[in-house]
């Protein structure tokens, strides 16, 4: 008879370590199941000697494991020790493929097919080792192991027919350093482009395209897997490709197969399964904790690991979520305790409607709690800010326009125009002033768009509210919600991707757009080519002369980089219009001056300058880099200059970057409206300030993940450099090195590598160090809009 | 591109009118006075326009601090840039006005050919700055040089491929093409930008001659590809070359600049130091 565990606990990260230890601690009966033959593989896998920060700092660490900010090497070293020390029962090469049965006996199938019984189930086996796969169900021969999911080294392959499946940074690298070792390589990209691979390897994966390096079946899926052979569906039909081996790259997830299995519910559109306040999932006696449940920082997934065992035994400690936010919650006005301050937010908050406590206390473990007194604000016109508010209690006051006012209580949101279009404040928000103050709960960035993300309520709440907003703002505040209902009933948001034709010329269409997000471009024929006659940036609406005039669309309008629209039916405007002569009025002399506008700029030179920097991702930019050649005398004192005020780490590589005519566009950070950097960054150490400049904070831990995801290589990841230059050395003892310049980087463990970007120079007094140190002024940065205006303007 | 500002047309040409400005009152001042003994730097507007230049001239020779120090504030370097040229030809007017045309082979005489010569130097420098940055865009067409030399590298790997499947003989110019083809070196290699020694360049000639003499058809291939090759290479070496003399030609007349700044200002000194121990 097999024992029956209390607790089993899947995975060996962080998270499963911290439980088992727990587990061993209380003397409860348990099994640690790990995959692999030692503990902890994701931080196993990190590169040697790889510094390991210990964020949020201010979250305290509840767990009988050592942890704090240290090498790989000592924190393996650690757990190593405190898992043994304790008598953690520990099965290597344990492989979970099953977790069948119920809560109090569950029964747990490894890969070689022993069971295991458990009472309850810890499941911690984060995301890293889950490869997306394909699918052996809908592409016969998936299986049959000529595909795979990693290339340890290329030069394992000579001369053979080789496969690549992917778009990204790693099929992009694999696919090259395959075909540089004298393989036969295609890849396989599902879209029409590599849109998003870092521009580096897009255009490394291009040029080996045109020099027949390699081949690129666009468009193309594989259908069927040969044991010499794969079959791909293109737009030109089916195509049988040779190959010896298939490499098929395509990103990490976690396993929603296995973890259906084992009882997990992923919601719609939701990347982690569901889990309640003590972290079961809809599987009663079912755990998940880590980061599979949504949670990669390190000493989050170790206090998760001691919490869930006392819950398991009936013995809770408090969170120590819950103690932080027992602090943040001080501010309120009548605050007693957390729960039930949680469940009133909850209750009086459409937004939240869809969390759960637990969610929802993480939320506010992000979020900032504000009590302004009437008349304080909470937001100023025009100043950057990318956070979501939330009306906890009182009124806030909006003032549009001098004798209109709007007005918002107890649940209502604001801010979600910063938040979607990445632009700075449209309006001032004020606690009211006939009020007693107002609370406000302001939600970051990131933890906003994981809210909407996850929460398809969410989603809704917001996209209906942010069209009324969008129209009443670009349009005219007089508009009401009354006026607009079925016109917001029926709007549609849509995506473009990067190139794709909102309107095409010489369509019938009948809609009106308005861009949420990204930017375009409106273009003309004129003989056979394409002629760039404006720039249309988030907040403004496209399509508006068909609609007035009822005739064909009289330009194309595209996406310069990934554009989120929507759509309003044409018939329903114009009923609108109509009605309401004022609002005719408006849009009637915005087509009015477009025309004009479209008249002037029919210039071939000033639409070629235009089209280059869209098409190099200006159109999202706000703060961009242009240098004038002509005037740049190859000095690198703006170089210089940057280095000397960011500790010795140039932020800007002149030299680097794309050229059309005079202009070149050097490596260094837009300040995107929507920045890519941020997506992906374990402790949210990229941040934008009320400048609008994007920075990272000295939460910064080292991943590269920000590095990675900017499509526009404006990160670097780098040491310290171990000496600087100063002026006086340099002046009077002849230092090597002058101001700004520096002996190269030196890694250590005090001096790590971490993220290095341009932060505007919003430490600097005067602005931009880059642009000032500029002897011959050919340095500036700015707005996209205003580029092409100064352009215009020029031409 | 009206997109950026010059540092001639920085602020609209303020320092250009302000400079002007200045010229037009030393010339009303030198010529209403004109006092007993002629017009010289020892008279009342003589000393004036003497101090007047030798503070300029010390502001002049800043700038190789300031734009050094990196500050914060609200100046820009293009902003000092600016003055710093007009100030400058300024100094023409002034200075020589404040010699009152009184020349002769001594250490006062010395002082004003020195700045003549700095002011004749960083004229140079204008015409250096306005000219070789459209010429460099224009030579490396939209590339960077670092990309260019990757692009060398990975031209020299195809050609050691190439030769592999070639006659000996081509052994020759791919050897010749790597060891012969030099990118800088001495000061009027630098300066020149010449290519005419370029080893790639004599490559292509020796594997174009070579390639006459095949017969075989795959090999004939490779022989187009490999003198492709060597013409790429020594096209891109040589642009590199005219790279690095555009650059030598706008850094060099600084290195006339900054050393007659230091002896224009030590001779001043001296200038000063006589005029007053004579007193
Ligand atoms: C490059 C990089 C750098 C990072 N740097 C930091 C940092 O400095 N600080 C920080 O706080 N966070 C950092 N993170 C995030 C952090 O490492 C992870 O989020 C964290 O390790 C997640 O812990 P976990 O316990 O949930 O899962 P993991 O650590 O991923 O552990 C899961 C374990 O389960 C095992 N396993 C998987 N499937 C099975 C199965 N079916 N059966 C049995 N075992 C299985 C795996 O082998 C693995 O050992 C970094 C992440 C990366 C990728
Ligand atoms: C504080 C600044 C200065 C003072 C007080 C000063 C003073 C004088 C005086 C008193 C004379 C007349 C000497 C004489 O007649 O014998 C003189 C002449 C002269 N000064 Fe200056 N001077 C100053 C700056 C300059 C500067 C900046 C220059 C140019 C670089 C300059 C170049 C000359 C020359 C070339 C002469 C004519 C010498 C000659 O008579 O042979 N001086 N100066
Ligand atoms: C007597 C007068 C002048 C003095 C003492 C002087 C001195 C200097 C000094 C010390 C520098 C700094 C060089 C460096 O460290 O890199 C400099 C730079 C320069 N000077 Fe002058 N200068 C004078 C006149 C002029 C004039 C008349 C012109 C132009 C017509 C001129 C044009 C320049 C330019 C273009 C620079 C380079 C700016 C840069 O690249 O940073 N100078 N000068
Ligand atoms: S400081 Fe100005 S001139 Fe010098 S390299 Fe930079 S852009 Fe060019
Ligand atoms: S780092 Fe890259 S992604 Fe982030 S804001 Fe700058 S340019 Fe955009
Ligand atoms: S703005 Fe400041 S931080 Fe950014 S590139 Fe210029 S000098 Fe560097």
């Amino acid at each position: 008879m097999t024992e029956i565990y209390e607790i089993a606990i899947i995975g060996s990260g962080p998270a499963g370590c911290s439980a088992a230890t727990r587990a061993a601690k209380l003397g409860v009966s348990h099994i640690l199941l790990e995959r692999t033959d030692h503990l902890s593989d994701t931080i196993y896998k990190y590169q040697r000697g790889k510094y390991v920060m210990a964020t949020p700092d201010n979250l305290p660490l509840q767990s009988d494991l050592q942890f704090e900010a240290d090498t790989r090497e000592n924190i393996l070293g650690w757990w190593d020790e405190g898992t043994e020390g304790s008598g953690v029962n520990v099965k290597f090469n344990s492989e979970v493929t099953a977790i069948e049965g119920e809560k109090g006996d569950f029964t747990i199938t490894i890969a070689n097919g022993d069971t295991y019984k458990a009472k309850h189930v810890i499941l911690s086996i984060g995301l890293q080792g889950n490869l997306r796969q394909l699918d052996a169900s809908s592409i016969p021969g998936a299986d049959n192991g000529v595909t795979e999911y990693q290339l340890d080294d290329p030069k394992d392959y000579w001369d053979k027919d080789i496969i690549v499946i992917g778009a990204g940074d790693a099929a992009i690298e694999n696919a090259v350093a395959l075909a540089q070792n004298d393989n036969r390589v295609t890849i396989v990209n599902r879209k029409r482009e590599f849109s998003r691979a870092k521009s580096g390897n897009i255009s490394l994966i291009l040029t080996a395209i045109k020099d027949e390096l390699l081949e690129c079946a666009y468009n193309a899926s594989p259908v069927k897997v040969n044991e010499d052979s794969m079959v791909l569906k293109t737009p030109e039909g089916e195509r049988v490709v040779p190959a010896d081996r298939a490499i098929a790259r395509l990103g990490a997830i976690a396993p929603r197969g296995f973890i259906e299995a084992a009882g997990g519910v992923f919601e719609d559109g939701a990347d982690f399964p569901r889990v309640n306040e003590i972290y079961e999932c809809d599987r009663p006696g079912v755990f998940i904790i880590g980061a599979l449940a949504g949670y990669p920082l390190i000493k989050h997934c170790m206090n998760q690991g001691y919490e869930v065992v006392h819950t398991i035994i009936g013995d809770p400690v408090e969170s120590v979520v819950r103690k932080e936010l027992a602090t943040k919650f001080q501010v309120i006005p009548g605050f007693n305790d957390v729960q039930s301050m949680l469940e009133q937010i909850k209750a009086a908050v459409p937004l939240f409607q869809g969390l759960t406590l637990l969610q929802l206390g993480e939320f506010m473990l992000d979020a900032d709690i504000h009590f302004k007194k009437p008349g304080d604000a909470f937001m100023e016109k025009n100043e950057a800010g990318d956070s979501l508010f939330v009306i906890h209690e009182g009124d806030v006051e909006i003032p549009v326009t001098a004798d209109k006012v709007f007005r918002l209580g107890q649940g209502q949101f604001f801010g979600e125009m910063g938040l979607i279009m990445g632009r700075r404040r449209t309006a001032t928000v004020l606690a009211a002033r006939d009020g007693s103050g107002a609370v406000g709960i302001e939600i970051p960035r990131t933890a906003a768009l994981k809210l909407i993300a996850s929460s398809p309520q969410a989603k809704k709440v917001m996209d209906e509210t942010a069209i009324l907003r969008q129209l009443q703002t670009f349009l005219s505040p007089e508009l009401t919600r009354d006026d607009l209902s079925e016109l917001i009933e029926a709007a549609q948001t849509k995506q473009f991707g990067r190139g794709e034709a909102l309107i095409e010329e010489g369509d019938e269409g009948d809609a009106l757009y308005i861009v949420r997000s990204g930017s375009a471009t409106v273009s003309k024929k004129v003989g056979n080519s394409d002629v760039v006659i404006a720039y249309v940036p988030a907040g403004q609406f496209v399509g508006e002369m068909a609609l007035l005039f009822h005739q064909t669309r009289s330009a194309t309008v595209r996406a310069t980089v990934p554009v989120d629209a929507v759509e309003l039916d044409g018939a329903l405007f114009r009923s609108l219009l109509d009605e309401k002569p004022k609002l005719r009025a408006i849009v009637d002399k915005v087509a009015r001056e477009r025309e004009e506008e479209n008249q002037r700029t029919g210039n071939d030179v000033v639409s070629r300058k235009i089209e280059f920097l869209t098409s190099i991702g200006l159109g999202e930019a706000t703060n961009a880099i242009v240098i004038d050649e002509d005037l740049c005398v190859r000095c690198d004192y703006c170089e210089k200059a940057c280095a000397e005020t960011h500790d010795g780490v140039s932020r800007l590589d002149r030299a680097a970057g794309p050229t059309y005519a005079n202009i070149h566009v050097p490596l260094s950070c837009r300040h995107c409206e929507q920045p890519h950097c941020m997506a992906d960054c374990p402790p949210n150490a990229l941040q934008r300030d009320a400048g609008g400049a994007v920075y990272v904070d000295d939460t910064c831990i080292g991943c590269g993940n920000c590095a990675r995801n900017c499509p526009y290589d404006a990160i670097t990841m780098s040491a310290l450099p171990a000496k600087k230059g100063g002026l006086m050395g340099w002046l009077l003892f002849g230092g090597k090195f002058g101001p700004g310049e520096a002996e190269k980087p030196k890694k250590s463990k005090e001096n790590k590598e971490m993220s290095r970007k341009c932060d505007l120079c919003r430490d600097v007094d005067g602005g931009p160090s880059c642009v000032r140190a500029c002897p011959t002024g050919a340095v500036i940065r700015v707005s996209p809009e205003e580029l092409f205006s100064r352009i215009r303007e020029g031409a | 591109m009206s997109a950026h500002t010059s540092f001639l047309a920085h602020e609209r040409f303020r320092w250009f009118k302000r400079s002007a400005w200045l010229c037009l009152i030393t010339i009303v001042a030198y010529s209403a006075y004109a006092p007993v003994g002629g017009r010289n730097g020892g008279t009342w507007v003589g000393y004036g326009l003497g101090t007047i230049g030798l503070l300029l001239i010390l502001w002049l020779s800043w700038l190789g601090v300031k734009k050094r120090g990196f500050s914060g504030g609200s100046h820009t370097i293009r902003g000092w840039t600016s003055a710093h040229v007009y100030l400058g030809l300024s100094l023409t007017i002034i200075a020589t006005l404040h010699t009152g045309f009184e020349f002769g082979w001594n250490v006062h005489t010395l002082a004003y050919t020195l700045m003549m010569l700095v002011i004749l130097s960083g004229g140079f420098g204008v015409f250096a700055y306005l000219r070789y940055p459209a010429k460099m865009s224009e030579n490396l067409i939209g590339q960077s040089a670092s990309a260019l030399k990757k692009e060398m590298q990975d031209l020299d790997i195809r050609i050691a491929r190439l030769t592999q499947r070639l006659p000996d003989s081509f052994a020759e110019a791919a050897r010749m093409s790597l060891d012969q083809t030099k990118i800088g070196g001495g000061f009027m290699a630098l300066l020149s930008g010449s290519s005419k020694k370029c080893g790639s360049a004599k490559a292509v000639a020796l594997a174009s001659s070579q390639a006459e003499t095949l017969t075989d058809s795959a090999q004939q291939t490779s022989a187009t590809e490999m003198v492709a090759s060597l013409s790429r290479k020594a096209e891109i070496a040589s642009r590199l070359r005219r790279d690095l003399s555009y650059k030598a030609i706008m850094d060099i007349w600084l290195w006339l600049h900054v050393p007659l700044t230091l002896g224009l200002i030590a001779s001043l000194g001296a200038h000063v130091f006589i005029v007053f121990y004579y007193w």
